[in-house]
């Protein structure tokens, strides 16, 4: 325990040390901020159209607002996540500090859940921005404030699992921009493969789909607390890491 | 304090560490000597749990490197070839990082790093960057980090690789204090660095266990019994080196002569002797003299490790060469 807490904060200085962590943050609150003042926009705009025309449409902040805002942040997350994941190893390997940590008495494992736990943590900081946009909300109407809860700790697994595969894809090379294109690359294509539902409902189709990350964030958008979407991305976060034990181990057996 | 038996590592191709057996004593400094891309470094990575061997084994202070990686871990010291440093910390930063992995806690670790700090002569960079720190600081902030958490063995990989011939100095008076308290075993491609630094050596050459001794016994193992140089000239008329020579090998004591260089009417001889007493010095001279030459010189030929390494690793050449040549035909 003692020795993840050591490695976590040294992780999450390292990130707060260079520029990494304030460009990604800044980037995000700056997209981020323009997601939400667009939407909340739109729902301005469409709530006087109502009004003028004199139907009463049913308006609903939770609805209109925070759900597609919700899975935006989802799929914008896929573009950030190589970003924080791609020095994790891969500059430990090319500065030979890595041969510090594998000779110092620690275990791999606890070496990696505290560079992934630091992995984390910036991604929730990076969420906490958009979270003071939606307090915004809760000042000026009165959204329900549990679906976005559920909705959030859906973000954080997705982030999780995502994580975990970037920290495994950073093991594998000393080459930062490398392991962050790799990683890249897989995300867009755990993305991407949900689209083969709209035109095909093979077995082999659904397999693809529910691959898809992004399948399984729609429960947690919606607010929906679905146990079997939980249970993937937790699947996703112990088979990343496992990946990344193991390539520790035979990193050690070629290098 | 340190056992290996028969370790050997294979990589795809090469086999770059080959059955290789040896021992240290506690409170040794052993040097591990070789060219090039002898194997050293992959040794120290098997010892430091790094990588684990293709076959053999290793222990230190008792436990096995593959069993009980933990303890052993617990208990060396190692400085890498390139100097495990996070460019973007400061160096009292670093050290406080690296003793919280080594275990060390609360008023012990800042007791430690202060120790380090003024052992290592790296007090007065406490603050800065190490990514900002010259090849000399970087390099005692690689060794600060080795000795923190006060291991009983210190693994050193090239210690003096790239340093100033002061910096040089600094360092291996440095790992000479450090003996004693640590065993040490720090390997170089340095001959002279063994002879002033090591009690031990261990030569190694593509991956080959060539020889390990003391530094001492070495040369003198390479030196035969005892032998001496003798310059001898003549001032009345051209002196014949081969009538010298002939004379020399008539001293009843002499095993070999050799003669090594012959300049100005001066000539130069190496005499093997078999007495060990010290006798043949004065035969030698009494002989020079009654020839009616002069004894310019004569005094004890040390063998430097130099040319005991060039023998040992030539004799090794010629054995496989041998094997080569038997394997083909
Ligand atoms: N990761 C590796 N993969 C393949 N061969 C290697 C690897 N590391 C070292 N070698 C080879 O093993 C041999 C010994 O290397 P090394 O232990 O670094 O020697 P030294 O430290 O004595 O210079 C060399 O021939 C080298 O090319
Ligand atoms: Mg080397």
């Amino acid at each position: 325990m003692r020795n993840i807490w050591t490695i976590y904060r040294k992780e999450l200085n390292s990130y707060f040390v260079s520029p990494i962590a304030y460009i990604l943050l800044l980037m995000f609150a700056l997209i981020f901020g323009f997601f939400f003042w667009n939407a909340v926009g739109m729902f301005v705009y469409y709530g006087m159209e109502s009004q003028m025309r004199g139907q009463m449409f049913p308006m609903n902040v939770n609805e209109q607002v925070i759900r597609p805002l919700l899975s935006n942040i989802s799929v914008v997350g896929l573009f950030f996540i190589p970003m924080i994941t791609m020095r994790v190893f891969a500059e430990e390997k090319r500065n030979g500090t890595i041969e510090l940590l594998a000779t110092s008495p620690v275990r791999d494992s606890e070496v990696i859940v505290g560079k992934w736990l630091a992995a984390v943590t910036l991604y929730a900081t990076m969420l906490l921005f958009s979270a003071a946009n939606f307090s915004f909300l809760f000042r000026y109407g009165n959204p329900d404030w549990k679906p976005l809860a559920i909705g959030y700790l859906g973000l954080l697994l997705q982030a999780g699992a995502l994580l975990a595969i970037g920290t495994f894809v950073s093991t594998l090379t000393r080459n930062q921009i490398i392991a962050g294109a790799v990683t890249f690359g897989i995300c867009l294509l755990l993305w991407v493969l949900e689209w083969v539902s709209g035109y095909e409902t093979a077995a082999w189709a659904r397999v693809l789909s529910y691959m898809s990350v992004i399948t399984h964030y729609e429960s947690f958008g919606k607010g929906v607390l679905a146990i079997k979407d939980a249970l993937f991305y937790v699947t996703l976060i112990f088979l990343g890491l496992f990946l990344t034990a193991r390539s520790m181990e035979s990193l050690r057996w070629r290098s | 304090m340190i056992t290996v038996k028969d370790l050997t590592k294979r990589y795809a191709r090469t086999t770059a560490v080959d059955q290789i057996s040896f021992s240290v004593e506690k409170g040794q400094i052993v040097g591990f000597l070789g060219p090039n891309g002898a194997g050293k470094t992959t040794t120290m990575r098997m010892l430091t749990c790094f990588l684990p061997p293709t076959s053999g084994n290793a222990s230190i202070a008792g436990f096995d490197v593959l069993e009980q990686p933990l303890e052993v871990k617990k208990r060396i010291g190692y400085l890498p070839e390139m100097p495990p440093l996070y460019q973007e910390m400061g160096t009292s930063e670093y050290l406080k990082f690296v003793g919280r992995l080594k275990g060390l806690r609360g008023a012990e670790l800042f007791a430690r790093i202060d120790y380090v700090l003024e052992r290592c002569a790296i007090g007065d960079v406490r603050n800065k960057l190490l990514g900002k720190l010259s090849k000399g600081y970087r390099q005692r902030v690689g060794l600060a980090q080795a000795i923190l958490h006060n291991p009983d063995v210190l693994i050193l990989d090239e210690p003096t690789a790239g340093l100033d011939p002061k910096q040089i100095n600094e360092t291996r008076d440095l790992i000479r204090s450090l003996a004693g308290d640590h065993t040490i075993i720090l390997s170089t491609h340095i001959l002279p660095e063994v002879e002033q630094t090591c009690q031990q050596v261990i030569i190694i050459n593509r991956g080959k266990l060539v020889a390990t001794d003391s530094v001492h016994n070495l040369q003198n193992r390479a030196r035969g019994a005892e032998s001496v140089l003798v310059e001898v000239g003549s001032r009345n008329g051209v002196l014949d080196p081969a009538a010298v020579e002939k004379r020399l090998q008539q001293i009843p004591s002499t095993a070999r002569v050799v003669a090594k260089q012959s300049r100005d009417n001066r000539h130069t001889f190496e005499v093997e002797t078999a007495a060990k007493d010290g006798s043949t010095r004065a035969d030698i001279a009494r002989a020079i003299v009654e020839s009616g030459w002069d004894l310019n010189e004569l005094r004890p030929a040390a063998v430097s490790l130099e040319e005991v390494f060039l023998q040992l690793t030539k004799a090794e050449a010629s054995v496989e060469k041998l094997a080569a040549k038997g394997g083909q035909s």
